[in-house]
C-alpha cells in the first residue's frame, strides 16, 4: 500500500528539514571560532533548496499527501524567491550578528525552520497544514527576536510579538473552525468548490470569513491590526527585523491567496471580503504614511512604511481579478527586494556597539560612501514610487487593477497618500546628499555584502526599466494556480 | 446531559479568568478539561477524551500548578491600569459579544444541527482508526507538528541556557587532570631581616 503519492513535489521541504536537523547536530561539534562552517552549510542548504524547487517546478498543480500539499506555479515561484531572500538576509546579517554574539548555531537553525514554515504555508492546500506552517514560522520568529537576551528592548518586542501573534492565530483558528462547520471540509480545493456551489449555512461561512480576515490582517500588519509592527521592528535586532520584514511576506501573500482568492473565491464571498480588505487597505495607507512622517528612527519609519505597502498589496488582492492578484504578487516581490536593500544598508552602517538606526546617522552618507548613498537613493526612490525605479511600476499595476473594477476614488486616495509618503523617503535622500556627516567613520563591508547590495540596488533600477518579464511571470503564476 | 456538562464547562472557564487566586484558576482549568473530556466521550470520541484527561489534567496541569505555586506573582502590579482600560475594553467586548450572538443564535447552530453521530458497530476501535488516519492521510501535518515541537525545544534552550560566568559547576575530568602547578604557586620572598624570631 502506497500512502504518499507522489513524494517528489515535496523534495525541497524534505531536503530543508533533513539539512536543518543535520546542521542542528553538526553545530554542536563546531567551536565558536569555526562558526562560519555552520553559516556555509546553511547557505548551501538554502541554495540546494532553491535548485530543487526550480527543478521540481511544474506548470500544472500537483497534489500530494492526500491533497494536503499542492505544488503549482505560484508555489514554485514564491518558494524560489523565499530561498533567495533568506540567502540574502543571512549574507547581510553575518557581520552584524557576529559582533553581537548572535552568530550562533541557533540563529541559523531557527532561520532554516522559519524558511521551512514559509514553504509549508506557500504549498498548503489544507487549512491544517496552512496553520501548522504559520505556527512553525511564527515560533521561530518569536525566538529569533528574543535571541539577544540581554537587550530589554528585544525581549519586550518578542513578548509583544508573541502575545499578539497568539491572538491572531486564535482568530484565524476560530475562523477556520467556522468554515469547517459550514462546509464540513478543511481542504482548500474542496472548500472552493463548496463555497462556489453555495452552502446552506452561508451566514456561518461569512462569520468565519470575518475572523479569517482579521487574523490575516494581524499577520500582514494592516491597520487596525498593526500595533505590533513598529515596536517589533524597532525592538528586534536589525538582522532579525530584516528577516521578519522581508521573506515572510511571500508566505503571507500566499496564505492570503490560498484562503481568500482560492478557498473563498466565489463571487458572492468576494463581495464580502472585498469590503473588509478595502477598509484595511485605505486605513493602512493613511495611518502608515502619516505616522511614518513623525518618526526619527529609521527602523520604526520603515515599519510604518511596511504598513502602507501592505495597504497597497491588499488593494491588488481586493480587485478580485487575475490581473489584480498578479499585481499583488508583483508588489510583494518588489516590496521584499526594497526591504532587503534598505535594511541591508542599515546593517552595513551598524558597527560593534553602534546601531545606525536614527535618521541623523544617514547625514552626509554621500561623502562617506557615494556608491552606498546612491544605492540607498535608488531604494528610497523605489519605495516612494518614483520612475524609473520598479516601485513606480508596482504601484501603477496595482492602481490599474483597482481602476479596472471601476473604483476610481480608491486609486485617487492611494495616489494622494503615496505622495504624502514620498516626503519621508525623500527626506532620507536629502539627509544623505545635502547634510554634513555627523559620524566620520568610513563605511566598511566585506566583498560579498558589497556585491550583493549592489545587485540588490541595481535590480530595483533594472526591473523598473524592464518590468515585463517579472509581471508576466506573476500573472501566469496566479493564473495557473487559482 | 450535554447541557449539564456545557454549563459546568462555561462556569469553570469563566472562573479560570476571574478567580483571584492563580492556584484556584489552575484548578478550575482542570475542571474545564475534565468536563470537555466528558463531552467528547458523549460524542463517542473515547480515546480523545481519555487522552485529554491523561495528558492535560495528569501532566500539563500538574506541572502548571507547580509553576504557579513556585512563582510568587504579584497580583497588584498585574492589575495596575486595569480600571483605566476597563470602559473601552468593556465596550469593545460587549459589541463583539453582541455581534457574535446575533450570528450564532441564528438557525445554523443548535442541537438539531449537530445530531448524535451514528453508533459504531461492535468491535470498532476508535484508537485504531485514529492511528490509521494519523499515519496515512494526516502524516504530513503530523510530521509538521513534530517539527514545531522540535523548534519549541531549540527555542527554549537557546533562550534559557546560558553558561554562568561565576558558576560553581566543576567538570570532574578537569578535576582529575589537575596538576600541582595549576593550583599551587610558589613565591620566593626574601627573608625579612630583623623580624620577630
Amino acid at each position: 500500500m502506497q500512502f504518499i503519492t507522489p513524494l517528489w513535489p515535496a523534495y525541497p521541504e524534505l531536503f530543508l528539514l533533513v539539512m536543518a536537523c543535520v546542521i542542528l547536530i553538526a553545530d554542536l561539534f563546531i567551536s565558536d571560532d569555526n562558526r562560519v562552517f555552520t553559516y556555509g552549510l546553511t547557505q548551501f542548504t538554502l541554495a540546494g533548496c532553491a535548485v530543487l524547487t526550480f527543478f521540481t517546478g511544474n506548470a500544472e498543480p500537483v497534489y500530494t499527501f492526500s491533497g494536503m500539499f499542492v505544488d503549482d506555479l505560484m508555489a514554485d515561484a514564491l518558494k524560489l524567491l523565499t530561498c533567495l531572500a533568506v540567502i540574502t538576509i543571512l549574507v547581510y546579517a553575518r557581520a552584524y550578528t557576529a559582533v553581537r554574539g548572535m552568530f550562533r548555531g541557533e540563529f541559523f537553525t531557527l532561520a532554516l525552520f522559519a524558511t521551512l514554515g514559509m514553504m509549508v504555508m506557500i504549498s498548503a492546500n489544507h487549512l491544517l497544514t496552512l496553520y501548522l506552517g504559520l505556527e512553525l514560522l511564527s515560533l521561530s520568529l518569536y525566538a529569533m527576536v528574543a535571541l539577544q537576551r540581554d537587550s530589554v528592548q528585544a525581549t519586550e518586542a518578542a513578548m509583544k510579538y508573541f502575545v499578539l501573534g497568539a491572538l491572531a492565530s486564535g482568530m484565524l483558528l476560530y475562523g477556520m473552525s467556522m468554515l469547517y462547520g459550514a462546509t464540513g471540509t478543511l481542504e482548500i480545493t474542496e472548500l472552493a468548490q463548496l463555497s462556489a456551489e453555495g452552502v446552506r449555512a452561508q451566514a456561518v461561512l461569512v462569520f468565519g470569513l470575518v475572523f479569517i480576515v482579521a487574523g490575516l490582517g494581524f499577520k500582514l500588519g494592516a491597520v487596525p491590526f498593526h500595533m505590533w509592527v513598529p515596536d517589533v521592528y524597532q525592538g528586534a535586532p536589525t538582522a532579525v527585523t530584516l528577516f521578519i520584514g522581508s521573506a515572510p511576506k511571500f508566505a503571507a501573500f500566499a496564505i492570503v491567496m490560498r484562503l481568500l482568492a482560492q478557498a473563498l473565491g466565489a463571487d458572492a464571498l468576494v463581495e464580502e471580503w472585498r469590503q473588509m480588505l478595502l477598509i484595511m487597505a485605505v486605513l493602512s495607507l493613511a495611518i502608515g504614511n502619516l505616522a511614518a512622517i513623525m518618526q526619527t528612527n529609521l527602523k520604526r519609519m520603515l515599519a510604518y512604511s511596511t504598513i502602507s505597502h501592505m495597504g497597497f498589496l491588499l488593494l491588488g488582492v481586493l480587485s478580485g481579478t487575475i490581473d489584480g492578484y498578479g499585481a499583488g504578487m508583483f508588489y510583494v516581490v518588489v516590496y521584499v527586494l526594497m526591504t532587503l536593500g534598505a535594511f541591508g544598508i542599515i546593517l552595513l552602517l551598524s558597527r560593534d556597539g553602534f546601531e545606525a538606526e536614527n535618521l541623523d546617522d544617514y547625514k552626509g552618507l554621500n561623502q562617506r560612501s557615494p556608491w552606498h548613498a546612491f544605492l540607498m537613493l535608488l531604494l528610497m526612490f523605489s519605495m516612494a514610487g518614483i520612475p524609473p525605479t520598479v516601485g513606480f511600476y508596482a504601484k501603477l499595476s496595482v492602481l490599474q487593477a483597482v481602476v479596472q473594477i471601476g473604483w476610481w476614488w480608491v486609486a485617487v486616495i492611494a495616489v494622494v497618500f503615496s505622495l504624502i509618503g514620498a516626503f519621508y523617503y525623500l527626506r532620507i535622500v536629502k539627509l544623505m546628499y545635502f547634510d554634513a556627516p555627523q559620524d566620520p567613520a568610513p563605511v566598511t563591508a566585506s566583498g560579498d555584502v558589497r556585491a550583493l547590495l549592489t545587485v540588490n540596488g541595481l535590480a530595483v533600477l533594472v526591473l523598473g526599466i524592464a518590468p515585463q518579464p517579472l509581471m508576466v511571470l506573476c500573472i501566469e503564476a496566479v493564473r495557473a494556480s487559482i | 446531559m450535554f447541557w449539564f456538562f456545557a454549563a459546568i464547562l462555561v462556569f469553570a472557564a469563566l472562573r479560570v479568568i476571574t478567580a483571584r487566586n492563580p492556584v484556584h484558576a489552575a484548578l478550575f482549568l482542570v475542571l474545564a478539561f475534565c468536563t470537555s473530556a466528558g463531552i467528547w466521550i458523549q460524542l463517542e470520541a473515547e480515546f480523545l477524551g481519555i487522552a485529554l484527561v491523561l495528558v492535560y489534567v495528569g501532566a500539563v496541569m500538574v506541572l502548571f500548578l507547580f509553576v504557579v505555586m513556585m512563582l510568587d506573582i504579584n497580583l497588584e502590579r498585574l492589575r495596575e491600569g486595569f480600571w483605566s482600560y476597563l470602559p473601552i475594553g468593556a465596550v469593545v467586548a460587549l459589541l463583539l459579544v453582541a455581534e457574535m450572538a446575533l450570528v450564532l443564535s441564528g438557525p445554523y447552530f443548535g442541537l438539531d444541527e449537530a445530531p448524535r453521530p451514528a453508533s459504531s458497530p461492535a468491535g470498532y476501535s476508535n484508537t485504531k482508526e485514529l492511528g490509521r488516519l494519523l499515519y496515512t492521510d494526516y502524516v504530513y501535518p503530523f510530521e509538521l507538528a513534530a517539527v514545531i515541537l522540535l523548534v519549541a525545544i531549540v527555542a527554549a534552550i537557546a533562550l534559557t541556557l546560558r553558561r554562568r560566568k561565576h558558576g560553581k559547576y566543576i567538570d570532574p575530568a578537569m578535576q582529575i587532570k589537575v596538576r600541582r602547578e595549576d593550583r599551587v604557586r610558589i613565591v620566593s620572598m626574601p627573608s625579612e631581616k630583623g623580624g620577630n624570631e
